[in-house]
């Protein structure tokens, strides 16, 4: 049965992009067969991200409109080979989504016995967005402990609970998540920053990861390679038990606490 | 002052943060799934009685309660204890 996940969050910026690469590597890594679509049309991001830029032939908005089949269009990771990404369009075409389209792509995916289809959401409220959620079945809402990013992710989980195929047809509505992402352990130590606690109780998600803030990210964005990837990296391991909580595996939190630095490291800087 | 001032914690940032989000979260979720005009009809109402007394946007409150078979709109204005020229 395959499994459609939908990366969204409302606001811009706070890592959608980012985890969805590192969380479709993730499966990959375990063996799963997994295709990530960016929902982003107009703005192409992903592939930059995946590093699979240069070879993007075809796109999303050509499967939809017939110019090509699904196969011709995933991109095959050159780093695991049950793992497919389906680029944005660079259409400036708002309409060039269709829900019908959208369908068409999932079904197929289906039918070629996905284990796992992540879909990129856009920010904002607007289609791309909405066509992300419609079809899924669970969310990974991405959050950072921010005021207006929190706020934007509560209205994402009303549009959750109220404008997707699951909650229009009774099926059990979406299953939420939290993913708590630029956490740093300490500026909530020093009462700077919202800690997980408090942000799981404002939105009231269950968490599927906290990823520290991390200079991880960026170096693993500016080389094309997901951030998971990254050996000996707490940001990577992170996301690689946020993966296993997806999975189902019980794992506790890690990297709530400002890693314990030695004296002399403390000393010397460094 | 000086030495006192050492002794009183800044006020956390943080708890700021999650009692103002308790609030508005709170606010917009009481909202959520109510008539789409109910946003336009508070800016309306507000507009209507902006031209008789100077109230705070703030200060005008709208609400939905549904109830077994009947819903209350429910619409409170706090006027300014001294109008506002």
């Amino acid at each position: 049965m395959t499994e459609i996940i939908v990366v969204t969050s409302g606001k811009g910026g706070v890592g959608k992009t980012t985890s969805s690469a590192s969380m479709a590597c993730g499966l990959a890594r375990r063996g799963k067969r997994v295709a990530v679509i960016d929902f982003d049309i107009g703005l192409r991001n992903l592939d930059l991200i995946m590093g699979c830029e240069r070879r993007v032939v075809y796109d999303f908005v050509n499967v939809i409109n017939g110019d090509c089949t699904l196969k011709q269009a995933l991109i095959k990771d050159k780093r695991f080979e049950t793992l497919h990404v389906l680029a944005a369009s660079q259409t400036r075409d708002k309409d060039a989504l269709t829900e019908e389209g959208v369908r068409r792509v999932l079904d197929e995916l289906t039918a070629e016995q996905f284990d796992y289809v992540i879909c990129d959401s856009p920010a904002g409220i607007e289609k791309g967005a909405h066509l992300a959620m419609y079809f899924a079945d669970r969310a990974v809402v991405v959050v950072n402990p921010e005021v207006s990013s929190v706020r934007d992710s509560d209205r994402i989980l009303g549009l959750l609970a109220s404008k997707t195929h699951r909650s229009a047809n009774g099926n059990g509505g979406v299953k939420e998540h939290l993913l708590l992402t630029r956490y740093n352990p300490r500026r909530v130590a020093n009462g700077e920053m919202m800690s997980v606690e408090d942000v799981k109780e404002i939105l009231g998600l269950d968490v599927i990861g906290v990823v520290p803030e991390s200079p991880d990210v960026l170096a693993a964005s500016n080389a094309g390679v997901p951030v998971i990837l990254t050996e000996a990296s707490d940001a990577a391991a992170a996301y690689d038990d946020a993966v296993g909580r997806l999975l189902g595996e019980e794992l506790p939190l890690r990297f709530l606490e400002e890693r314990k630095r030695g004296f002399f490291a403390r000393m010397f800087g460094g | 002052m000086g030495l006192l001032s050492l002794f009183k914690s800044k006020p956390n940032s943080a708890s700021i943060a999650k009692e103002r989000l308790r609030i508005i979260v709170a606010q917009e979720r009481g909202s959520r799934g109510g008539p789409d005009y109910l946003p336009l009809l508070r800016r309306e109402l507000l507009q209507v009685i902006h031209k008789y007394v100077n109230v705070d946007p703030e200060a005008v409150q709208i609400n939905l309660e549904r109830d077994a078979g009947h819903e209350v709109l429910e619409f409170s204005v706090a006027l300014p204890e001294k109008p506002r020229t």
